[in-house]
């Protein structure tokens, strides 16, 4: 058990150590550009997520376990992964009814 | 206005459980409302820090500095908690038995009081900062129904502000033979919950491995963003989706404090003066 936790841990450190793959993300006018983020399943990648607007957005998505603020007119890095294949959901939390998302794992 | 009012009651109610708590748990100690108001009113004024410190806090740690902000206020926080179910292993006896008796044990009371009045304001700082930042978005959006956002906000905060006071009243309502016992469940549940939260935002800095993610869904049941996830996962650290780091975290705080409590309950009943002392009283 011991030895399997150790390799997990390794294994997931070298995947960390490779170069994540990078996917750019807008939020403009409380929306999501692109809406749909087709990533690799099984490996951990980056969002690089720019917030347009003067407003603040909280990125979230209880199904892939982010939850990070990006405040207005600034960027933000968000790590998402490894996902098993298929849809994640994620919102703006601060306005859930325009900024709706989904990242399809393949 | 209804969506403003859900959004700043889900933030508010997890702080407004803890602090429910807290203050259920501290109940008997002397000066102890004063010592809740500070909690409180530190939380907010930092909240306020926080959410206009946001972008600098941000960008801190490569970006990572939100994370590891949000994984050290709960550490914090889990600290604490232990500490005060340990302490309360120790002195909850005494409360039960005589308030008075625990009034001359000032300094360790103060002690304790100071203790959760840092769990107080870093709950209150961790969802108040993300209220503010959501109410100042509001504010300069220049958005017509502005006003009445405004006032589903101030629903929402009393609504969460509410359930706290109902969870304050419904754990006094417990009879003083199990009041304590249950007390720190609840502390206890609480603090491994927030080490799972932590591990959570430590995952998503990449700082630490998932470990099998999730190793259970059942968001489709009760899903972490709804009213009754929230109150579950403020009660008992429930989590629909959880890594398996998470429940490491979870079980490790678990095991630590309860074997940090029976440890001072041991320590208590060991020297033969505190038994003549208490056969005595």
């Amino acid at each position: 058990m011991k030895r399997l936790a150790l390799s997990l841990f390794l294994s997931t450190a070298l995947v960390a150590f490779a170069q994540d793959k990078e996917f750019a993300i807008t939020i403009k006018d409380h929306k999501f550009t692109p809406d749909r983020v087709e990533i690799p399943a099984g490996q951990k990648v980056k969002f690089m997520v720019e917030n347009q607007d003067a407003t603040p957005e909280e990125f979230e998505s209880s199904s892939m376990k982010i939850e990070k603020v990006i405040p207005g007119k600034s960027k933000a890095t968000i790590f998402v992964g490894p996902l098993k294949a298929g849809e994640y959901k994620f919102v703006g939390e601060f306005n859930e009814k325009t900024a709706k998302g989904v990242v399809v794992a393949k | 206005m209804f969506g403003t009012a859900l959004i700043v009651f889900r933030e508010v109610l997890e702080a407004a459980l803890i602090v429910g708590i807290v203050a259920a748990a501290t109940t008997g100690i002397p000066g102890r409302a004063r010592y809740i108001a500070g909690g409180l009113a530190a939380g907010l004024l930092g909240s306020i820090l926080v959410a206009f410190g946001a972008e600098r806090i941000g960008q801190l740690a490569e970006g990572m500095g939100q994370e590891l902000f949000n994984a050290s206020i709960l550490g914090i926080a889990v600290v604490m908690l232990a500490w005060h179910n340990i302490w309360m292993s120790v002195h909850g006896r005494e409360l039960a038995a005589n308030a008075k008796k625990m009034g001359k044990d000032v300094m360790s009371g103060a002690r304790e009081m100071s203790v959760m009045l840092v769990v107080i304001a870093v709950a209150v700082l961790r969802e108040g900062s993300e209220t503010v930042l959501f109410l100042y978005g509001v504010a300069i959006s220049g958005d017509a129904s502005q006003g009445a956002m405004i006032a589903g906000g101030a629903i929402g905060l009393v609504c969460g502000v509410a359930v706290g006071v109902l969870v304050f009243k419904g754990l006094l309502k417990i009879p003083l033979k199990h009041f304590f016992s249950a007390t720190s469940a609840l502390v206890l549940l609480l603090a491994a919950g927030m080490a799972a939260q932590a591990a959570r935002f430590l995952i998503q800095a990449n700082m630490i491995p998932s470990l099998a993610n999730p190793v259970w869904d059942t968001s489709e049941i009760v899903s972490n963003s709804s009213v009754m996830g929230k109150l579950m996962q403020g009660l008992l650290g429930y989590d629909a989706q959880p890594a398996g780091m998470q429940m490491v975290f979870f079980v490790t705080v678990f095991a630590a404090i309860l074997i940090g409590m029976a440890w001072a309950r041991r320590r208590l009943e060991q020297p033969p003066g505190a038994r003549a002392a208490t056969a005595t009283s």
